[in-house]
């Protein structure tokens, strides 16, 4: 299928992220490879479980050729049974695994909704913490090449929703490693929710091991003028938006939200305290989405500094259609971005 | 397969435990105090001591919101279910799970759940742990007959098959869901067939017989501990309160009152009394006698239970993750 292997997102890629010009810069999806590789290698206890994972595709190549190395009993195909197998990888969490479930696309959680909800984000809680899941679920969010309504979901919201689970949407290489990392070391229910178009980022990643936590957002670039907060690709589009605003004389301080549950309100809140002004970007939808719980935390903690409405960009309030055409309409970027903070100021 | 004296009492006495620990919930629900939905097995605790005897203590079970005789059977300590059941601080899950949610790892209950269907894939989770770790542990999985028709029925079942998990699925098929018969709801294909489907061998037995389903068992236990793979029972039984609650439904007219009266009349514990006097292999002073220590111990536990603290408000978002 052309879009396994195509770049949709055409434009010149950007200067690799937080470069530092020393260190060795890799892809997203390598670092995503390293991050499991190295987990394999360091916890006996981690296996890897999924659809089609041992195939020469290997998920877009995060996961080619690890059965290879690690074997399959360790890096194990599955049949096509997303709610039954999510029970099984929760039932060998609760007995002393680690595994890390993964699905090629984040449409395909919503038939595990039953064991994710019920069962795995519960389980701790309602055994009163005498039965832990320490499970890590990974999903890829697709766009472009006509992917329509059931290819391309963002549903990070949905799931943010629940308490007992992590939700984690990171937009760097450097993050895209640590925080899988950190969700399989955690010992926590966790959904790692990836985006197709970062595969090819590339960006520093240090080699050895190590964990960037659930809970914890990162500036990425300072400004006082006002705040642009993201997720996931959106992060990029926020990046692109500030270099645009600071020709005109605007200083952005972009945000990456990176984890939506836990969701690190007191860099948010500072932020905007700073800023007085922002522009939240999500890769998902506007009602009920993580946009508007961002909003909510600021209205509830910044609202004596606001100097205007918070403005949001999200995707229009319809399912991905696939047409190019009403795809462009569909997914708004870098200039309704720069559009909502110009009318800010 | 000969059952010896001492085993054929210890099955007896895990039957009386369960009867007259349900029995004692029946008693004491209407006092309020136990502020949890109670789903009743009585009339089906054959299904219960029947397997779990066979089971080691660190083997798992994964039962459902119908667990009281399954993790009394697999050795779970009474008074930390009767505190669960009375939401204090000395329940087996802290006050949180309630009658639905029995939990108890040392004795290789990593949990119960009430979405039907749900115990199915946690315990081939289980079963995968011990084969991918290589310990002799087993996983069985209790579920009722609502949940073959669940999804997670099958495809546990084939992924079972696939690896072939040491795990046994334990149907207690008591021919209703809720109150929905199952006539109304399966095309009359028995459960135990639907194994052949997935190259299970699936056994029919009658889960009112306590040694019946102990001899089912200990096949399926022997198949699944030498690595030979999962096997399915469905074992008839039925239970003799209404699916939720102490009372009876049938006066409600949710089944035949001619049917519960046929079933009453197979007690299993009953049947499994009159074959230890029959036979000679017990007096009746001396089932009597272990009828009076399980009386005992029970009402030791809801002493200890109606003693224990509620949790602390405090504690209220302890174990969210």
């Amino acid at each position: 299928m052309p879009w396994t292997t195509v770049q949709a997102d055409k434009r010149p890629p950007a200067e690799p992220f937080g470069s530092n010009g020393g260190e060795r810069e890799i892809s997203y999806r390598s670092a995503i490879r390293e991050a499991l590789d190295q987990a394999l290698e360091l916890d006996p206890r981690v296996f890897l479980i999924g659809e089609g994972i041992d195939d020469p595709g290997g998920v877009f190549g995060t996961t080619a050729g690890l059965a290879a190395t690690h074997g399959s009993k360790r890096v194990m195909d599955m049949p096509l049974a997303e709610n039954g197998l999510t029970g099984v990888a929760a039932g060998a969490a609760m007995t002393g695994m680690r595994p890390v479930l993964i699905h090629m696309r984040v449409d395909f959680l919503p038939m595990a909704m039953d064991q994710i909800i019920n069962h795995v984000a519960k389980w701790s809680y309602m055994t009163g913490g005498r039965t832990r899941v320490p499970l890590t679920m990974r999903a890829i969010i697709g766009r472009g090449w006509g992917s329509a309504a059931q290819h391309s979901q963002s549903l990070h919201s949905l799931f943010a929703h629940i308490p007992g689970l992590r939700v984690v949407m990171p937009a760097t290489p450097h993050d895209a490693k640590g925080m899988l990392l950190g969700c399989i070391a955690s010992g926590v229910p966790s959904l790692v929710i990836e985006h197709r178009w970062l595969y090819d980022r590339l960006g520093p990643v240090p080699e050895e091991p190590y964990t960037v936590p659930a809970g914890t957002g990162a500036i990425l670039r300072k400004g006082d003028h006002v705040t642009l907060a993201g997720v996931s690709h959106m992060v990029v589009e926020l990046l692109q938006a500030a270099e645009e605003l600071a020709e005109h004389g605007i200083n952005a301080e972009v945000l990456d939200l990176r984890s939506v549950r836990p969701l690190d309100e007191a860099l948010l809140i500072t932020s905007v305290r700073k800023t007085g002004r922002l522009v939240v970007a999500d890769t998902g939808w506007r009602h009920c989405g993580i946009s508007a719980e961002v909003a909510a935390v600021v209205a509830e903690h910044a609202w004596d500094r606001l100097k205007a409405p918070v403005r949001r960009i999200c995707l229009a309030d319809c399912p991905t259609p696939a047409s190019p055409v009403l795809e462009q309409a569909y997914y708004p970027g870098v200039a309704e971005i720069v559009a909502a903070a110009g009318s800010l100021l | 397969m000969d059952i010896d004296r001492k085993r054929l009492l210890e099955i007896y006495r895990v039957l009386q435990r369960i009867r007259c620990f349900e029995e004692r919930i029946v008693n004491l629900y209407p006092d309020q105090e136990m502020r949890t939905p109670v789903h009743l097995c009585l009339g089906q605790e054959g299904v219960a001591a029947g397997v779990c005897l066979h089971l080691r203590r660190e083997d798992y079970i994964f039962s459902t919101h119908r667990s009281h005789g399954h993790c009394i059977a697999k050795g779970m300590p009474l008074e930390s279910i009767a505190a669960e059941l009375y939401g204090r601080v000395d329940g087996c899950a802290r006050g949180r799970g309630g009658s639905m949610h029995l939990v108890d790892p040392r004795h290789g209950i990593p949990g119960s759940t009430a979405i039907v269907g749900g115990s199915i894939p946690l315990a081939v989770g289980a079963a995968l742990s011990a084969h991918l770790q290589g310990n002799s542990r087993i996983a069985v999985a209790f579920f009722g007959d609502g949940a073959s028709e669940e999804g997670s029925f099958h495809e546990s079942l084939n992924f079972a098959a696939l690896r072939r998990l040491p795990v046994i699925f334990v149907c207690e098929n008591n021919f209703y869901a809720t109150n929905s018969p199952l006539s109304a709801r399966q095309p009359g294909v028995g459960i135990a067939e639907k194994g052949a489907a997935y190259g299970i061998p699936g056994q029919l037995v009658d889960g009112n017989d306590t040694l019946t389903v102990y001899h089912a068992a200990a096949r399926a236990v022997a198949r699944a501990r030498s690595g030979q793979g999962p096997t399915l029972l469905e074992c008839r039984t039925y239970r003799w309160k209404g699916h939720v609650g102490p009372q009876c439904d049938v006066e409600q007219g949710c089944r035949p009152r001619l049917e519960l009266e046929e079933w009453k009349s197979r007690c299993p514990i009953a049947a499994l009394r009159a074959k230890l006097c029959t036979d000679g292999t017990a007096t009746d002073a001396e089932l009597a006698m272990i009828e009076h220590e399980v009386a005992t111990e029970v009402t030791t536990a809801f002493d200890f239970a109606r003693q224990s603290a509620f949790p602390n408000p405090g504690s209220l978002l302890d174990n969210v993750e």
